[in-house]
This record gives structure tokens, sequence and C-alpha cells, in this order.
């Protein structure tokens, strides 16, 4: 029998239906590799040993009565830092909600638990999801396990790399402009952000509403669909949470078929600034698509090259809003010296209690929403989204899927970025689009880098509501490599 | 202390113009954007969950009792109905705001563009109609409520703490702000006034909310600029939290006296936010508006557009009451009485009260007297209103129809309601105890005339040469000998007879 | 796009309440300058008739029925507070004079 913690999802279900491995062994064992690995990897800002075992505990009771269970019953997942739960650290990253117990648990946690879920713990992160390295978390990087000099891609890196160094067979990440997918593309995982309002946002400690959205991660796509499956659905606390039932996405997966499916390629999302190798494992993995019966277009979206300045207006304007609770009154950090009134203990907490990118956002998005500059920032920027919604209507009017590279680039130098804000943008070009106009994208692994060796992912994009069609494509995909390879890329991780 | 003009100086320089931001919390069971209760004077911070408390994840889920109310508001003051709105964030750090910005609604407000028609009594008796332009209606958030601790005087200033209640939070308000009031003159305070009591009725009316403003569910900012007659409206100020009817026309009253002597000495008025106080009625400078917050208002992403369906606001519609001053129209024609009557019973918050004593059988005339006299005195002197004085219409109306009967007359109708409001049960209840039965037997009258007539040769001797109004005396005296008892209209008859005139 | 101002940085800090030093400040004017000058191109794009798009998916009329839900319990709340007093959460005083309403 293989290693526990290298198995799929999908395996580890079948093996506890066949009675060979309980929850309980299961979990130990990632519990067992967390304590091996993550001192190098630090994925982790907090594990529940005890919560995940007593769910573990109740999910082979379960079995053991016979009772009908939900499909990923007793299967562990890590959690990203942004989602509350109840009485168990939340810190979204930062310092200043260091000690904070959430009073309450995000819906998707509430989900993860009703599926029987154990929770191993929370995984780091930028601190309050602003970065693309893990590197802005307050609590020290994450480190990529294919190569631990390198970062992981965030904001959610604690889950991608949680996946790769085989810490968790699943994980929650939230993706606001490529937080899920460009992890998962520079460690060589299965990212997806489904719809927006597809998955509740209750609980999900927000960085910009309007963009952000919780998704599954994994080692396989069946393993994505099946979480995603688990998480998806109608919340009545959330008022952006979608009414539509969940299509049957594991269904997508098994009868996945591209033969006849026109593909497209974007034309604004690739070449200049794309690094040789992720342009060669893109094409590579188009061809293959094309062998297996689908027809590859070529499709322009001119507004696309505007996402990025209206995404970097957009979002740290709204984050400028929802940040603005901490401020030292009702929980987190205070700082307080005994002579200062209430205003200067805000602006003193809050100084002390956000890192440089967080600050710097904040202002920005003040700015942008000020009196006098409203128009000419925030406003026009919405106009922006509305052409790149436009863009996406005609393109998805020609084809059924879009794809391009998840992200121009492998993972790059820890240390390499983390002083060019600019640079570190850049990174989210092919993936925000998407955010903006509110559909649903995949990333999965397409190969390694032939110059460096590191992963390289493929985004797939999807009409709203149509997550079931990135499955169908990425199941296709998924199939076809591992054809060339003779095995899952996963397996190659560590040499 | 600022210094003052008097009030009719300064109104024969000038002209004011008023403004008047009104938010009364609605009578939802739940909040805003969550499902915490409402209730008044709840320990503190119990009625919180994450939402109202803007916990890190929580979001915000619009209560559509809360939409209703507004929509009807909206209505009733005569009101367009947006087709499509949206929330918006105000932003501002204040401890007493959860989330620190405001859920409410910016350039997209609900309901826009009505009016209030308000009756304003003038100084020579008469009744005038101030037509007050409603300039929007719209929804948002309450915010929590602080305590200031330490210092001397419990006021936020040399406060060394405060403490924070969220139970507040997250109600449900409404904002209704006018569009300036012009051409009132001396009146606008008087206007002032009117029209937030006009206000507090329709929302009584309409159940949106039963404005319990001694709770503070109902708060007005009072705007005022002073013009010469004929030019460009003056720099206003915004005088903040003036929260009782007496209040507003005060604060309104003493800013035109303040404004006035600013700018008969030469000086200009500051536009800035002022404080009322309630002690000596003066108002003091706040924060001046260049030091104003910006509130960097957006869309609240967390909640999406309201679109009211014609239908649904149709719907709406057909579930208003008949409104104040419709019903008073009504009112006053089936009564047939006059203008000044008819606000006589209104300022006397009585309306209801009439009319329910005469729907219990009363004549409309008893009904009001009873109500507007010696009720009114009493709940005057209690401190209270007239409804809480605890004596009811049918109470009322059944004192009324023992006059009419000849069974009590006025005097002992008063002694009666007396007993009643001090809590010693029903009219007949209070007049067997209290025994107050008129006399009206002929031979106890007679006795007592008999002597009243031997005490006041005087007035016998008047009445003999003709003047019959001299019989006042006498009939004073039998009064007074059988204690107010007498029926003084059968005396009055057996005087003459006895007189011979 | 004019350059932003060191006064305007003050402005915003204060706006935002981050209580941030002197060399903060400067350091930020110019990293906003970079930013904002990067993302100007948004005001190229000539989109005086398109509409603003404020929410991804055009939804409308989502709203709850008025019904009480159950509440926090008040001591599981303050637990999570920098100071509470008298069940109800401790802040610094107030020297601004002026709530918004
Ligand atoms: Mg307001
Ligand atoms: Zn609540």
């Amino acid at each position: 029998m293989t290693d526990i913690v290298r198995m799929t999802a999908t395996q580890l279900v079948e093996e506890m239906a066949q009675g060979n491995l309980t929850s309980a062994e299961i979990t130990r064992a990632h519990l067992d590799r967390i304590a091996e690995v993550d001192q190098d990897i630090h994925a982790y800002l907090h594990v529940d040993r005890e919560g995940a075992l007593a769910t573990a505990a109740e999910a082979d009771a379960a079995r053991n009565t016979g009772a009908d269970l939900p499909p990923l019953a007793g299967v562990p997942v890590a959690v990203k830092d942004v989602m509350t739960m109840r009485g168990v650290p939340t810190t979204a990253g930062s310092r200043i909600l260091e000690g904070w117990l959430p009073p309450y648990d995000a819906t998707v946690v509430a989900s993860l638990r009703r599926n029987l879920m154990p929770i191993l713990g929370k995984t780091n992160m930028d601190e309050f999801a602003m970065g693309s390295s893990t590197e802005y978390s307050a609590y020290g990087p994450t480190r990529n396990p294919w190569d631990t000099s390198r970062i992981p891609g965030g904001s959610g890196g604690g889950s991608a790399a949680a996946l790769a160094a085989f810490e968790a067979p699943l994980a929650i990440g939230t993706d606001t402009g490529g937080s899920i997918r460009q992890p998962a593309a520079v460690t060589g995982t299965v990212g997806v952000k489904p719809t927006y309002g597809a998955v509740s946002r209750y609980g999900l400690i927000a960085l910009a509403s309007s963009l952000d959205q919780a998704g599954p991660c994994a080692r396989s796509v069946r393993d994505a669909a099946m979480l995603h499956q688990a998480i998806a659905g109608h919340d009545p606390r959330d008022s952006t949470s979608l009414a539509a039932p969940v299509p049957d996405l594991v269904a997508a997966v098994r009868e996945g078929d591209v033969r006849g499916m026109r593909i497209g390629l974007v034309t604004e999302l690739g070449g200049e600034g794309y690094q040789p190798g992720v342009e060669q494992r893109f094409r590579e993995a188009v061809d293959l698509l094309a062998d297996r019966g689908a027809e590859i277009v070529e499709v322009s979206c001119p507004n696309f090259r505007y996402a990025l300045g209206a995404y970097y207006l957009i979002l740290p304007s709204e984050a400028s809003s929802n940040l603005a609770k901490f401020d030292g009154m009702r929980y987190g950090l205070r700082v307080d010296d005994s002579d200062a009134g209430v205003e200067q203990v805000m602006a003193q907490t809050r100084a002390a209690g956000f890192g440089d990118e967080v600050k710097r956002r904040i202002m920005l998005g003040t700015y942008a929403l000020s009196a006098g500059y409203y128009d000419a920032y925030y406003g026009q920027a919405q106009k922006v989204r509305t052409l790149v919604q436009r863009d996406f209507a005609a393109a998805f009017a020609d084809c059924h899927v879009l794809i391009s590279p998840t992200c121009p680039t492998t993972a790059f130098p820890l240390g390499e970025k983390v002083d060019d804000p600019l640079a570190m943008y850049l990174n989210d070009i092919a993936t925000i689009p998407v955010n903006l106009a509110g559909n649903a994208a995949l990333s999965l692994p397409v190969g390694l880098a032939p110059e460096d060796g590191l992963p390289v992912g493929l985004q797939i994009m999807a009409p709203h509501h149509e997550d079931a069609r990135l499955y169908g494509v990425a199941a296709v995909l998924e199939g076809a490599l591992e054809d060339t390879w003779g095995q899952p890329l996963i397996e190659k991780v560590g040499g | 202390m600022s210094t003052l003009v008097d009030y009719d100086d300064a109104l024969s320089r000038y002209e004011p113009v008023i403004g008047l931001e009104v938010h009364v919390e609605l009578g939802t069971a739940s909040k805003m954007f969550c499902g915490c209760p409402t209730t008044f004077g709840g320990q503190p911070n119990t009625q919180v969950c994450p939402v109202c408390l803007g916990l890190p994840g929580s979001l915000p889920v619009v209560n559509r009792a809360a939409i209703e109310s507004t929509i009807r508001m909206g209505l009733a003051l005569n009101c367009d109905i947006a087709s499509w709105c949206r929330f918006a964030r105000k932003n501002y750090f204040y401890p007493d705001m959860p989330k620190d910005y405001q859920i409410s609604q910016y350039d997209e407000p609900l309901c826009t563009d009505g009016y209030l028609d308000v009756s304003v009594p003038t100084p020579d008796g008469e009744v005038q109609v101030v037509r007050v332009g409603i300039e929007r209606v719209h929804m948002e958030e309450d915010t929590g409520k602080l305590t200031h601790t330490g210092g001397a005087t419990g006021r936020i200033h040399g406060a060394d703490y405060s403490l924070v209640d969220y139970n507040r939070a997250g109600i449900p308000l409404v904002e209704i702000v006018t569009k300036p009031v012009t051409g009132t003159g001396a009146l606008a305070p008087m206007v002032a006034r009117a029209y937030v009591t006009a206000l507090r009725d329709i929302m009584r009316s309409l159940g949106v909310s039963d404005v319990r403003m001694e709770e503070g569910s109902l708060r007005c900012d009072a705007n005022l600029s002073l013009a010469p007659p004929g030019e460009p409206w003056g720099t206003r100020t915004e005088t903040k939290n003036v929260n009782s009817l007496r209040s507003v026309e005060r604060s309104v009253t003493f800013e035109i006296r303040r404004q006035a002597a600013v700018l008969d000495g030469g000086g200009t008025i500051t536009q800035e936010t002022r404080h009322f106080h309630e002690d000596d009625g003066s108002t003091t400078p706040g924060r001046s508006k260049e030091e104003a917050e910006d509130y960097r208002y957006f869309p609240e992403p967390d909640l999406l557009p309201v679109a009211p369906d014609p239908v649904w606001v149709d719907e709406l519609r057909g579930t208003l009451p008949e409104l104040p001053a419709v019903r008073r129209a009504r009112l006053q024609q089936e009564w047939g009485i006059s203008d000044f009557d008819m606000d006589s019973v209104i300022n006397a918050g009585a309306l209801g009260l009439v009319e329910t004593t005469i729907a219990a059988g009363a004549d409309q005339a008893a009904a009001r007297k009873w109500w507007l006299g010696e009720l009114a005195r009493t709940a005057k002197e209690r401190g209270v209103d007239l409804a809480d004085l605890g004596v009811t219409p049918v109470q009322v109306a059944r004192v009324a129809e023992l006059v009419a009967a000849g069974t009590l007359n006025d005097k002992l109708a008063r002694q009666v309601l007396e007993g009643v409001a001090a809590g010693e049960g029903e009219p007949d209840a209070v007049i067997a105890a209290r025994g107050l039965v008129l006399v009206s037997d002929d031979d106890a009258l007679l006795a007592a005339l008999d002597e009243a007539i031997a005490a006041n040769q005087d007035a016998v001797a008047k009445i003999q040469e003709g003047k019959v109004q001299a019989a006042g005396a006498i009939i004073g005296a039998v009064m007074k000998a059988t204690r107010g008892q007498a029926d003084a209209a059968r005396v009055r008859e057996l005087l003459l007879e006895r007189l011979g005139a | 796009m004019s350059a932003i101002t060191r006064a305007e940085v003050v402005h915003l800090a204060r706006l935002a309440r981050l209580d941030l030093p002197d060399d903060a400040l400067t350091h930020y004017a110019e990293q906003l300058d970079a930013i904002l000058d990067a993302v100007a191109m948004v005001s190229e794009v000539a989109a005086d008739d398109v509409p603003a798009t404020s929410h991804p998916v055009p939804l409308t009329n989502v709203f709850r029925d008025d019904t009480n839900q159950p509440c926090l319990a008040r001591a599981e709340v303050l637990a999570q507070a920098p100071a509470a007093e008298d069940g109800r959460f401790r802040v610094p005083r107030i020297l601004d004079d002026e709530e918004p309403a």
C-alpha cells in the first residue's frame, strides 16, 4: 500500500470504504507528517490536533454504525487561516489578530464539519491575503516543497504547500486575484476559483468583498471536484451567495470530454513577460487538448490589459474599508500608551499590527475612494470591470472555455520581489480578469519548466455557473498528461 | 455664552432657512442586517452576534421588513420610490461603530422627492399650513451606545475612558431629510416642531416605529441659516441630536437669535455642527466642516442592489392606513369644528382619545371638553402624555353620559375624573365611594335656598327689580352650602319661583 | 494624474488611522506614486457610456425575514476584548468631540 499521506482524497475514501484504513489512522498520519516536515515548509500557522482527531473518531464511529456518510467523511483537510473557526486561533496572517479566538464558524468550516472532515489546522498566508508569495505573512514565509528556497505562491501558499508536502490531502483556499490558482500553479497542485457566489463568504475575513471567493485546493482534479461539491451551495447568511443548485462536479470529471469543444487561447494572456518554459509547457498542453478532439481558437480580450490596473484600485479600495474594523477596540491587538485618546490608540494599534503591504494598500484604497479622486480611480476601475465582463461575454459566445498560463513564471526565489510591490503584482496578471468578472477558473499542473525544473500551471476559465466545464476539460487534460508522464506530476516533488 | 438678538428683532432683518434631518429607529423584531432582537433596555452586549459586532468574516443580510417600512414611510411622505438603488458604506472610525463604517445609502436613496403638509398655529390664533419638501428617505444602521466614565461630569469631555454597549448597533434607522424650508419667517421654530411632530404621528400611524423619544428612538438634526430678505441663503449650521419636540423649537429659536447677533456685528457664520444643551436651550460649536471626515462612500459590496418591483410597491401602498392629515380633515368635518379647535385637540395629543370617546357615545363637544380640560391639566401636572394618564375613552364617555343625564354637574364630573385618574376605579365606583351624587331633591334644595335668601336680601331686592343676573350670588350660596352637589339648574328654577320673578 | 504629495499622504494616514513615522510617510508617498502611475492606464479607457460594475453577479433584492436568531454569549464576546468592564467594551477616552451621524 502507498504511504497514507501520498494518497489522493479519492484513494483515501476508497481505502476507508474497503475497511483498510480508518479516519483516525489517516488523520494521525497527516499530523505525524506535519510534525516531521512543517518546520521546513511552515505551511501551518496552527495545528488543531485534538479537534482533528475528535472529528476523525466521529467519522469512524459513524462509519461503524453503517450510516450513510458524506463522500469525503473522514478525509482530513487544511483550512486557510482567513476562515473563522470557533475557538481556534484565526489570524489571517496578521499580528493584529494574534490570539483571536473567533466565537463562530465560517460557513465553509461548518460544511467541512458537517461532512465529518477532520480539520488539521490553519494554513499560512500573506497577511489579509495581500500578496503572491506568502512572504507577507506576519508569522514568516511558507517554503515551496519543490525547492525550499522558493516561494509557494500566495496568498494561499500555506494551503498549496501543505498539499505539495503531503501535509494534507485537501485544503481550502481563497482567491481574490489568483490566491488559489497561482499557488496551485507554482506548487504543481490543482486549485479552483468557483463562480463568485458559489461558495459562501460568511466567515471569510474579507479582503475585497466583490472579488473574494473560497475554493478547493487538491492534488488531483477529481479531489478538487469532491471538495468543491462539499463546500458549495446557497448560504442565506451571504447575500451574494448563489441560489442555484450545485452542479454534479464529480460527474463532470468522470464524463469529461473535449471532443467538439471550442477552447479559446486568450491572446492577451501570454507572450511578453511570460517565461519561455511556461509558454512551452502551456503549448504542449494545448496540443494535447487538440489531440483529444478540442478545437483550439485564438480569442482577443482587449480590455484585459486594463484589468491589473482596475484590480489594484478596486481591491485596495474595498480592503481599506474592510480592514477598518481592526482598530483595537473589540478584539485582537491594542497598543495603548495610557495617555492616548481613542484616535491615537487606533492609529498606533493599526500601525503596529499591520505589515507594510497591508498599510500600503490601505493608503492606496483610502486615496482612491477620497472625494475628488473617486471618479478618476474607483469609478473608472468599475467601468473597466464592465469592459472586462464584456470581453468575457464575447469570448464565451464563441468558446466553451478559455485557457492561458496561470502565471507568467514559475516559483521565484524567496526575497526576490518582496520589496518591489509592482513586480509582485504582475504575478496575478493572468488570474485577475476572472475575479473582476466573477466567473470560474481552475489551475492544474502541466509539467515542469525545462529551465528550472519547477511546476507550470495552466488556467481554464468558464462562464458564470459553468464550473462543471472546468472539471470536464481539466480531467481530460490531466489524464492525457499522466498518460504522457506515466504518473501524476506531484510524484516528482522532492526529487 | 453667545450674544443673542431679540427674536422679533432678528426676524425683522433676516429670513431663516431651516432643514431637518430626522433619524428614527424602526420597530422591527430583528436588526437591519442580522437576527438580533431590537428590544430596548437589555443587559449590555447581550443582543449581539458576529454581524452586528462587525466580527471579521461576518456579512450583512437585509431585513425585508425594514425595507418595507422605509418604502411605506416614503409613500406616506409622497415620495418617489427608486426602481433600483444600492447601499453604500460611509467610512469613519468611531468606537461605537463596530465595523468602522456605517452601512447607509448615499447617492441612491430608496425614496426621494416628497412632501409633508404641516399645520402651524400662528400667534394671531390662525393656523397656517406649510408644505415641507422631503429630499430623501433612506435606510441605515444605528451605532452602539457609549457611556463616558470618570472625570467630573460623565460627559465626553474630561472622561477617563468610555464603555461601549453594542445592543443598539445595527438597529434599522430611517433617515428623513427635508429640502430647505423657506418663507416661514417668525414661524420657523414652530414649523420645525410641527414637522417633527407630524413625522412622529405618521410613524406611529404606519406602525413602523413607536417613536419613543425618551428612549432616543427619534433623533433630529436641525439646520439653520439666515439672510437678509431677497439675498442668497446664508451659511448654515447643523445642530445635532435635538431629541425632543420642545428642543427642536428651542434650538431653532436660539440659532436664529445667535446668528442674527453674529451677522449684526458684521461677522460671518461658520459652517459647523453645533451641540444643543437641554438645560439652557443654547447651542455650542462642535467641529467645523473644514476638518470634517472624508467619508469615502462607495457601493456596499456585501449587499446587492434593492430593486422594488412596482407590484410590490403597490401592495405596500395598499397597506397604508389613513394618514394623519387625511384623518384630521375627515374628523374635523365630521365634528364640525374650527381649525383652531382641531389644532387644540391635536396639540394636546388627544385626537385618537377624543375620536374613541365619541365612538363610545359621547357628544363631540363633551369629549373635547373633558380631554382638553380636566384631563389635560392632570396629565400636565404629572408630566405624562394624555394617553398614559390611566383614563380610558370609555370612562370619559360614561362621565359625559352622566352629565348629559343630569346626574352629575361639571364640578362633580371633574371630581369623578380625578378619582378615575387616581386609580379609584370606574366612574360609577368613584361616585359611589365619594358620594358624588347631585342633589336635585326639592325639599333638600328649598331648605338651603331659604337660608340663602334670608342671608342675601340685597340680591333678592335686585332680582325683584328685574336684575336676574343677581341670582348667581344666591345660587352660589346654595352650591356652597351643599358642597357643590346641588343641581344648579333646579336651584335657579326654585329661586325664581320663590321670588315670583 | 498628478503626483501624490507628502501632505496628502499625511492626510491619508490620518483618515486611515495609521500612525506612521516620518520616514515611512516619505516611503509611502514614493510607492503610492509609482503604483498610481502603473494603474493610471485605467483612466485612458474611454468609458463615458459604460456603466460601472459594483457587483460581479447581477442579483437584486436578497432579503431575510424579520425573525430573531440566537445571539452570542456575552462572556465569549468580551473574553476577546482588549479591555472590558461592567459588561461593556472599555475603550480609551474620546478626545474628538463630534459623533458623526
Ligand atoms: Mg445618516
Ligand atoms: Zn446581531
